[in-house]
């Protein structure tokens, strides 16, 4: 093979636009993550399993003490299974912490910046690989929900309504995790950061048991923390009842928080010490 | 003239109070093999860095075919391949997929794509394991793997920063290899090593750096004969005999040595007339050395020289004898 390198090198396309650039790059890089993801198939199992463990132990240990507590004609099953989405999604979302931290230390990110793509495409090739994970997780919790009696109440529509928030949920949360994993740029450290945060936001929500069971300090930030709104958007979707202004306000959480942390996780992929 | 491919004019790097790099100087000519010689944390890979667009300048600049790293950084990117020192490969993706992502990413149009790939694992002798996972591959063939990606939208300039550390013998003499080919095709290369071997056998010009400031600046071949070409090494047997040995050539003869342990060195031109005379000396003080080496100066000889320290792996050590990381 002969090159000739005297003048200019192959990469002579340009895409037409910013936004064109960071589909077409961001493509490449989910492609690459969704790869890794089939071929390590212990990183597809971990994310399965817990909420697998979740949805075992909540629906045989604590249904008994909780079911008592919930609205007449709701059985917990029905309750805990918009509950387990979102709690998957939230979880889910340190993946795409400790993916970025991954790439920082193998020096994989400094060839990305050293290439003339779009500085967006890694983050959202992450993320957006990460929603596809997402997608798979929360249908195989939907199959296993149905073997264990949960059922949808208020039609199809509006259950897929319900799966599409709990994935604009996790999207917005993998934001703040690639920030998260952007900073402190190794994946155990990312793994250990996340878990306080995550854990009080998952557990002292409406997720697994109603805010009412709560003292009154504790409901006033369960009843307002966007795990807990998303919980009972989803869950007015898939028991019916007037869903539209949970909805409204579980879709602000998740804007404002791409809102912020997409430029800021840009910013730190930029920056350049 | 001809316009430089790399230009680099008073630059420094701080991290806080460290001076990472202090305002260092010089110029890459196109088509040649450009070495930056130095020991671990002398600021090789921070200067590699800001050429590619991976850090700013702290103060400075830096010119890379023409546009500036920090201005126009998204043309820079356009013209440079970088291989690090860290296999920067995904070991998940097979070896074929890396590069066929590279070439995405570099925006190679996508029918050239394929062809291209398949073009470098032959040449980088990777053919046979293309389609295996990289986390497979054994050291040599991620590193060849990791220039090969280096060199997929064929950038008029590479950066190789420490292309051979932690190589066997046998996978850096096929780098080296092929090194050679891409300078015959044209591709100007910027390659950092701590191996001085490296530099003598690869690089056309060198500069040396030590602790973040430029020590000197030429071919390997004038930076020998600066130093005088020989290099006599006598070996007293112990420390006190080398000791009285060296009061005694330096009082009687004026040259100057080095000692390490029981072995003396005398860098010079005239190699035969300075032994003869410090072996009459000796012989009538009643010192006759041990051993007594005559050799070529090498590029060691001449950073010890310059700095006053050895290269962290001291004189002799062959590239494959250390893994090196900075």
């Amino acid at each position: 093979m002969t090159t000739t390198t005297t003048g200019r090198p192959l990469s002579a396309e340009r895409p037409s636009s910013r936004i064109a650039a960071t589909v077409r790059d961001g493509s490449a890089v989910a492609w690459r993550n969704l790869i890794a993801l089939r071929r390590v198939p212990r990183l597809l199992v971990f994310s399965t399993v817990q909420p697998l463990v979740f949805v075992l132990m909540f629906r045989y240990v604590f249904g008994g003490v909780v079911s008592p507590s919930l609205p007449p004609g709701v059985s917990y099953v029905d309750f805990l299974i918009p509950g387990i989405f979102v709690q998957t999604a939230v979880f889910g979302s340190m993946n795409t912490a400790i993916g970025l931290a991954t790439d920082m230390q193998t020096g994989l990110m400094e060839r990305f910046r050293s290439l003339p793509m779009a500085r967006s495409a890694v983050l959202v090739g992450r993320t957006t690989a990460d929603l596809a994970r997402n997608v798979f997780v929360v249908t195989l919790m939907t199959a296993v929900g149905f073997a264990l009696g949960f059922r949808i109440h208020a039609g199809v529509p509006a259950f897929l309504g319900g799966v599409l928030l709990v994935l604009a949920f996790g999207f917005a949360m993998s934001w703040i995790f690639a920030v998260v994993g952007m900073g402190v740029g190794d994946p155990e450290t990312a793994q250990a950061a996340a878990f306080p945060v995550l854990a009080p936001l998952v557990f002292a929500s409406s997720a697994f048991v109603p805010v009412a069971t709560m003292p009154g300090w504790l409901q006033a930030f369960a009843n307002h923390q966007p795990v807990s709104q998303t919980a009972e958007a989803v869950r007015t979707l898939v028991l019916g009842g007037p869903a539209t202004g949970d909805v409204w306000q579980a879709l602000v959480w998740d804007a404002g928080i791409v809102a912020v942390f997409a430029p800021l996780g840009v910013w730190f992929y930029r920056r350049v010490v | 003239m001809e316009r430089a491919a790399v230009s680099v004019d008073d630059l420094s790097k701080h991290f806080g109070s460290l001076v990472a790099l202090d305002r260092l100087t010089f110029e890459v000519r196109p088509g040649e093999v450009f070495g930056l010689l130095g020991p671990n944390g002398a600021g090789k890979t921070t200067v590699m860095r800001i050429l590619t667009t991976i850090l700013h300048p702290s103060a400075g600049r830096a010119e890379v075919l023409g546009h500036d790293v920090v201005r126009e950084a998204g043309e820079v990117r356009r013209l440079i391949g970088l291989a690090g020192q860290y296999a920067a490969v995904d070991p998940n993706l097979t070896g074929r997929e890396n590069l066929r992502l590279i070439g995405r990413l570099s925006r190679l149009a996508r029918s050239r794509i394929r062809p291209r790939a398949s073009a470098l694992l032959h040449r980088f002798d990777l053919t046979a394991a293309a389609d295996r996972p990289v986390r497979t591959y054994s050291g040599g063939m991620r590193r060849r793997l990791d220039v090969a990606a280096a060199l997929v939208a064929e950038p008029p300039l590479l950066f190789l920063d420490e292309p051979t550390s932690g190589l066997d013998p046998q996978s850096r003499n096929a780098l080296w290899e092929l090194i050679r080919e891409l300078v015959s095709d044209g591709t100007t290369v910027l390659l950092t090593t701590q191996y001085l071997e490296e530099a003598d056998r690869l690089a056309e010009r060198v500069v040396v750096v030590d602790q973040g400031r430029l020590i000197a600046d030429d071919t390997p071949a004038a930076l020998k004969a600066r130093l005088g070409n020989t290099v006599i090494e006598l070996d007293m047997g112990e420390r006190g005999r080398a000791v009285r040995a060296a009061a005694t050539i330096e009082g009687r003869l004026g040259e100057t040595t080095e000692m390490d342990g029981s072995r003396l060195r005398l860098p010079c031109r005239n190699a035969f007339a300075v032994l003869r005379g410090i072996l009459n000396l000796l012989e009538a003080d009643g010192h006759v050395p041990r051993n007594v080496t005559v050799r070529e100066s090498s590029l060691d000889d001449v950073f010890l020289a310059l700095t006053g320290h050895r290269t962290r792996a001291g004189p002799g050590a062959g590239p494959a004898t250390r893994g090196g990381t900075e």
